[in-house]
């Protein structure tokens, strides 16, 4: 079975980042790229199903400029046999990456798709979802946990309240949650390993993926500041803040 | 204009978000309805025509619908959302497994987590982890999306109920199947719809000391959440972490206990009406936020704080 896990280059999660002066957009000049962290999941949790024997070839795809190369060589080091990069400059709104991974997913013909529940840049925890409505799929959002069966994948969900699982018709789209599993660092002999791995570059318009806008960023801004309040020095006051001040309890 | 909302319910009562997908619904139309997806659902439909706003709740009731999977969710609310301007649901795990699956199939880019609503096509939503508001115009003449229920107070409940009606349900996809579930058990109030949360974190030291606020949370009615890092250490389930990885809550009474108050944590409480923040730790980040800050050794606070309650 093929495993196709599309990936996402975006600013690294120990990166504090702000609003441009002008609100455009995000200050994104000089900053670390990364995996997505929820992508690295996803990657790890293929890689590891190939090394049970439950899968046969792990396929990574990018869509973006030529710079989310290096995304999928970091991936094909964790152990990716091969990677795919969609490039195009068009407006990359989750539908349309949807729409982009769709075009993949039918020339690749995988057994599984599993990918990140959300990119930390745009938080919108859409991709996996409408690729799964595409396609006809079953959708296995927020994975703790996923054990391939003949047939079917067994997906425990991480819901509010607890714990939810399905058994999903395969091909299946799997989106992953944090406590998955801890992808692994990639050692130095499969950084080298990976630069010879066979990587593909295809455009979006070739697939035949039109990139229309659907949304248009009009500005962005901090989030407001809360100020702080004061310090009280017992118990005591502290109750009587609540009680007469706040007036919370 | 008019708006559907689809509730959010466990097949016995309806979760209080939809009270608050009312108030974000009502700040764009007049009509706002409520799509009642599930197996047996007379008394969900009933409570949701009574909250104040709602002018028609729709029922679509068969047994595939009874777990709400989402395969068999879209295809009925895809079916009726060309009557509508807007299609609403909160986004907690259920609304964000739904919403973006409804979208796709109607060909729209949805919008998520939306927190303020700007004018009829122009909304805010957090981005990079709440690092930034971005301020987004859907170009789309149907607009998807999921609304960040603390945003929105709930809407209050009416005298006189919103005709209920029934829709035919979507033939069943059978690709997906209901296997299990495991939900913490609890007296308490649910961590997002409580008035009171009482948290902790590392400064607890281990899972038995999180007694010391179950007891204060039992005077004051509190859900009991937890950090990352407490969660992390394996003092709680994970389903108690409030944060941007795990709940967003605001309640109006957040006491914070033995949290230092990493950015990933106050991303998840920042809007609560009231924070307080008892630590040790005098330089500890939380008390920058909080309203009242309290530096004391938990282990002797806490207990006494409960026994002033009492």
């Amino acid at each position: 079975m093929k495993i196709l896990v599309p990936i996402k280059r975006v600013v690294d999660y120990n990166v504090k980042v702000r609003p441009l002066d002008d609100g455009s957009d995000v200050d994104l000049r000089n900053v670390k790229m990364s995996v997505n962290p929820f992508c690295e999941i996803a990657v790890e949790e293929a890689v590891r199903l190939k090394e049970s024997g439950a899968a046969s070839e792990v396929v990574v795809v990018s869509i973006g400029d030529g710079k989310a190369q290096e995304q999928i060589r970091a991936a094909m080091a964790m152990g990716a046999d091969r990677g795919i990069l969609i490039e195009s400059d068009g407006a990359l709104e989750p539908i349309n990456v949807a729409k982009c991974l769709k075009a993949v997913y039918e020339k690749e013909q995988p057994g599984l798709v599993i990918m990140g529940k959300q990119s930390i840049d745009g938080d919108n925890n859409q991709t996996g979802q409408m690729l799964a409505a595409l396609l006809g799929l079953a959708q296995g959002t927020f994975a703790s946990k996923v054990e391939v069966e003949e047939g079917h994948v067994a997906v425990t969900r991480e819901i509010d309240g607890g714990l939810q699982t399905l058994r999903l018709n395969t091909p299946a789209i799997i989106t992953t949650d944090l406590r998955l599993n801890e992808p692994r660092f990639a050692s130095l002999p499969n950084i080298m390993k990976a630069k010879k791995k066979p990587l593909e570059t295809l455009s979006a318009e070739a697939l035949g993926v039109e990139l229309r806008k659907r949304t248009e960023v009009v500005s962005v801004s901090p989030p407001p500041q809360r100020q702080g309040g004061i310090k009280v020095a017992s118990v005591e006051e502290l109750v009587a803040k609540l009680k007469e001040e706040a007036k919370v309890i | 204009m008019s708006v559907l909302i689809i509730a959010e319910h466990d097949g016995k009562s309806l979760k209080n978000s939809v009270s608050q997908c009312v108030t974000a619904a009502r700040a764009l139309a007049d009509e706002v309805h409520v799509l009642v997806c599930g197996e047996g659902v007379t008394e969900v439909a009933s409570a949701a025509a009574t909250i104040d706003g709602v002018t028609r709740v729709l029922t679509a009731d068969a047994s595939h619908y009874a777990h709400q999977l989402a395969e068999e969710v879209a295809p009925v609310v895809t079916s009726l959302a060309k009557d509508y301007q807007y299609v609403l649901a909160a986004a907690t795990t259920t609304g964000k497994n739904l919403i973006p699956r409804v979208a796709a199939l109607l060909d729209v880019q949805p919008l998520s987590d939306v927190m303020a609503i700007e004018s009829a096509d122009t909304f805010k939503r957090p981005v990079y982890a709440g690092n930034v508001i971005a301020t987004v115009k859907s170009l789309e003449s149907l607009k998807v999306m999921t609304v960040r229920t603390t945003a929105f107070d709930a809407a209050g409940v009416s005298d006189t109920a919103a005709p209920v009606d029934t829709v035919d349900a979507a033939a069943p996809v059978n690709i997906s199947q209901f296997v299990g579930e495991e939900l913490a058990k609890s007296d308490r109030p649910e961590l997002t719809a409580a008035r009171v949360v009482v948290s902790g974190g590392r400064g607890l030291q281990n899972g038995e000391n999180f007694q010391l606020l179950y007891d204060l949370a039992d005077k004051l009615d509190a859900a009991v959440g937890a950090s990352r890092a407490a969660v992390d250490a394996g003092y709680v389930p994970n389903d108690m972490q409030v944060g941007q990885t795990g709940k967003i809550v605001a309640p109006d009474l957040y006491i914070a206990v033995g949290i230092s108050g990493a950015i990933q944590h106050l991303a998840g409480m920042k809007d609560s009406r009231v924070i307080v923040a008892i630590n040790k730790d005098e330089d500890a980040p939380i008390f920058q936020i909080a309203d009242y800050g309290l530096v004391a050794d938990l282990f002797d606070a806490v207990p006494a704080l409960t026994q002033q309650l009492s």
